[in-house]
């Protein structure tokens, strides 16, 4: 009999557990893979920064959701030097760290942390900066971090000051970067005087919207709303990322409602999910650019007339129709769409058979040949570029260009492509990083690029005087005039032929409420709900 | 017995170091260059490139790389994934469980359908089960799994929706991963409902896994035991007058059954090269995945110590089955 009660009550208790977890609103994301790890200042995947960074932590300043624009985060304010080279951040009081069953935090966020944050990437003396075997810390060295920054100081409790060795405008986007989350110090040094270090990378504590449950390699990754979230606590109580790498495998699991929202559909099933009444599909330009770089030190690409010819050459809207199938827009700018200061007024160069000829004979190019080099992976700017060479190709021949293709292996596509004695016109994109201009601009069309990023081998006084200025100002009111005038200055030099910028499609049940779209390409869930 | 097994663990060793060979070779002479597929686009300057091989030592001559790997394997140490920066045999040891789990399910459908139909097609050799069997058996052969895959997963989980779509267990049950295999955690974990769970999400991997193994052991059961039926002994137990049954499952499938062990031995590695693409389809968590993301990725102490890994658990088990061939079939012990 005393068997049979305990039992009737530990059913009871099982089921109104039970009760209890139907009741709280749990998401569950399809997302596309494993994260490498949950710090993501180690790593440049946006799967791992989707987990981690954009659910775990907080940064110093954040991009305002759905622009590229910076707001406050962690730091509630900054004031910048009159000669732009020093910030000073005042931090947001009474943040609290999360806690969870591996910390529990004694006090709120202070300088500490973030001096920790960057100091473990910058400095080789500090003890978390090899915490896990070959941490390269690539984001912070490849935004070239070590170079700008000067110095870093603990002004009070809530006060930090960082001096760059020269005037940088994007420094304020670099923050809002994943690689700059904002970290526990207290929990670090809780890991170190237990000799466990690498379980910061395994357990994350931060100050952000979601905390850090479990995660099964290859599964699932389980997190719970903050309840101490300094913005307030998130409408969901659960957020399940359950990891599922095949897209058609994906999207069964989100008509079966075994998921709410899904990561990267294939393109060709968008018109079917469109049209499913329990689904919606929300779609937004991402921030990257695809383009066709030629080599402007080799003859005849070195005359910009022949450059436009053969832009004015290329049908683009057969490559979206045909290459895309739809899941992208015809490119005119070197920046994509949604990012400020994209130049609405600057003309694309027709797509005109007849006048590419006219041109070609006017420049006295004829019999022309060349190579046209076709990347051998997907990349969003450019899902297909063998395709894409080929559709590229036969318009060449229609006005009497001879292209042959040609391609490497990635690595070595990326490394022989840099080559200024390079053979051929490179097909190629980028994916924007901080939202900043100049991180288009500056990395791929600037002097100091060629031989390097700058596949085209392009430099241009004119162009580069207005993208060096507009990178020392720190007023973007300021900044957008120059790089406009730069983009018109690149659409007369022509050295690439732009050619697409994808768009993203984010499906996801009907009743999700609340989900906005990331120009930068990462997944949040601040703000979403789950209608009733 | 004793000297027969120690024979085969002696044949272990040249492999093992042979596999090691390989697998170190095999991944550097892909092209490729880990540290450039990882900085992608955003590329890396001569000096941070310099850096980054002295950091992961491929900037040291092959042969000493090499041996490095060799002395680190004697110690245990398979390395760190240049991604993760983790432990190669910790990420192993965790997702090992989920292929294991799936994989004997597999062997088994695959044994227990495979042989049994082998055996009733010989026996009504001509027949229309016999021609049925065969027929299904080769389309199961020639099926490509990922299609296979998506297929069923398109009829099953989402026309009739009796199947899930994908996973190892239904994402509203959470308990610890005390063995690794989801059949028996579910069972631990006393959760209702749980272990019902896992085995409906066992069911669709587990056919697409089975499929091409039950199809070899079926059509090899069916050969072997048509060549024992027409044995002599066969016959002399028939004109015994013995019953029918006891005259296949004794007389015939014994002896029928040294080659299809044999087989299914074999099977294991066709069981693990199908895992990589079963476990991609059904989102499973396993080492099939996690090896093919790393040959993408050029991780070259995954992809080396990955390979090694599973090269040993096909050599273990393959010894297993000559250890059991030993006492089915006494003549291999004798010589």
């Amino acid at each position: 009999m005393r068997l049979t009660t305990q039992l009737l009550a530990a059913t009871a208790l099982a089921l109104s557990l039970g009760a209890t977890a139907a009741s709280a609103k749990t998401l569950v994301y399809c997302s596309e893979g494993s994260p490498e790890g949950f710090d993501p200042a180690l790593y440049t995947a946006g799967t791992t920064f989707d987990a981690s960074s954009a659910t775990v932590y907080n940064r110093l300043a954040e991009f305002e959701l759905g622009t590229t624009n910076t707001r406050p985060g962690l730091a509630e304010s900054w004031d910048v030097s009159e000669d732009g080279k020093t910030y000073t951040f005042h931090l947001r009081p009474d943040v609290k760290f999360q806690t969870t069953d591996f910390f529990t935090p004694t006090r709120p966020l202070n300088a500490d942390d973030v001096i920790f944050s960057f100091e473990r990437q910058n400095s080789a003396d500090n003890p978390y900066n090899a915490y896990v075997a070959g941490a390269s810390w690539e984001y912070w060295n490849s935004m070239a971090m070590p170079d700008l920054i000067q110095s870093m100081e603990k002004v009070d409790d809530m006060t930090v000051r960082i001096t760059l060795n020269e005037p940088n405008a994007p420094f304020i986007a670099n923050l809002a970067m994943p690689f700059a989350s904002i970290l526990s110090k207290e929990y670090a040094d809780q890991l170190a005087e237990s000799g466990n270090e690498a379980q910061l990378n395994q357990q994350p504590v931060g100050t952000g919207p979601f905390q850090f449950v479990a995660y099964q390699p290859d599964a699932v990754i389980r997190y719970k709303a903050n309840p101490d979230y300094w913005a307030g606590k998130e409408p969901i109580d659960d957020l399940v990322f359950a990891i599922t790498t095949d897209a058609s495998v994906r999207q069964q699991r989100l008509l079966a409602n075994e998921c709410q929202v899904m990561a990267y559909p294939n393109p060709a099933d968008i018109e079917s999910l469109k049209g499913n009444s329990d689904l919606k599909v929300l779609e937004q330009e991402g921030l990257n650019v695809g383009y066709l770089a030629y080599n402007t030190k080799q003859e005849p690409f070195d005359d910009p007339k022949v450059r436009r010819a053969l832009n004015t050459a290329i049908n683009k809207q057969a490559i979206i129709d045909v290459v895309f199938q739809g899941s992208g827009e015809v490119a005119k700018n070197p920046i994509p769409p949604t990012m400020w200061s994209y130049n609405e007024e600057t003309k694309d160069d027709p797509y005109d058979p007849e006048a590419a000829k006219t041109m070609l004979q006017e420049a006295g190019v004829e019999n022309l040949s060349m190579k046209i080099w076709a990347m051998p992976v997907q990349r969003p700017y450019n899902p297909n570029a063998r395709r894409m060479a080929e559709l590229i190709q036969s318009d060449l021949s229609a006005v009497g260009v001879d292209a042959e293709i040609v391609s490497y292996e990635w690595g070595e596509y990326l490394e022989r492509s840099k080559a200024e004695d390079r053979d051929g016109a490179v097909l190629l994109g980028w994916t924007g990083d901080n939202g900043d201009p100049d991180n288009f601009l500056g990395v791929l069309l600037s002097c100091d690029a060629v031989g390097n990023a700058n596949r085209a081998q392009w430099c241009n006084e004119e162009f580069d005087a207005k993208i060096n200025e507009a990178k020392t100002l720190t007023d973007q009111a300021e900044r957008t005039p120059l790089y406009k005038e730069a983009q018109e200055i690149f659409k007369q030099e022509a050295p690439w032929a732009t050619i697409a910028t994808s768009i993203t499609f984010m499906p996801m049940r009907s009743n999700v409420t609340g989900y906005t779209q990331d120009p930068l390409g990462q997944h949040w869930f601040t703000g979403v709900d789950i209608e009733e | 017995m004793f000297r027969f097994i120690l024979s085969r663990v002696g044949i272990l060793i040249p492999t093992f170091v042979g596999v090691a060979i390989v697998a170190f070779a095999f991944i550097r002479l892909l092209p490729g260059d880990p540290i450039l597929l990882m900085s992608g686009e955003r590329g890396i300057s001569p000096e941070r490139y310099a850096e980054l091989q002295t950091l992961l030592g491929y900037d040291r001559p092959l042969p000493l790389q090499f041996w490095d790997y060799l002395t680190g394997l004697l110690q245990g140490d398979f390395g760190n994934s240049v991604v993760t920066r983790r432990p190669v045999l910790e990420e192993f040891m965790t997702l090992f469980p989920a292929t294991l789990e799936l994989s004997l399910v597999a062997i088994t459908l695959a044994v227990f359908i495979g042989v049994p139909a082998g055996v009733l097609a010989a026996i009504k050799r001509g027949s229309w089960f016999d021609q049925i069997t065969m027929g299904a058996a080769l389309t199961g052969y020639s099926m490509p799994i990922f299609w296979w895959g998506l297929l069923l997963i398109i009829f099953f989980s989402g026309y009739l929706g009796w199947t899930p779509v994908s996973g190892r267990i239904s994402l509203l049950y959470y308990f610890p991963q005390t063995t690794g295999f989801m059949l028996i955690d579910s069972l631990i974990s006393g959760q209702e409902g749980a272990f019902r769970s896992a085995v409906s999400h066992l069911v669709l991997p587990g056919i697409v896994l089975a499929t091409i193994p039950l199809a070899v052991i079926a059509r090899q059961t069916r050969s072997a035991m048509l060549e024992v039926l027409g044995e002599d002994y066969v016959r002399t137990a028939r004109a015994k007058g013995l019953p029918a049954f006891r005259v296949v499952s004794v007389h015939a499938l014994r002896n029928a059954l040294i080659p299809v062990v044999t087989t299914i031995g074999l099977q294991v590695g066709v069981l693990m090269a199908g895992a990589i693409l079963t476990e991609t389809i059904f989102s499973w968590p396993g080492i099939g995945k996690w090896m093919v993301d790393s040959v993408f990725r050029r991780d070259y102490p995954v992809v080396q110590g990955g390979l090694l890994l599973i090269a040993m658990v096909v050599m273990v088990v393959n010894l297993a089955v000559d250890v059991l061939y030993g006492f089915i079939n006494p003549r291999v012990r004798a010589r």
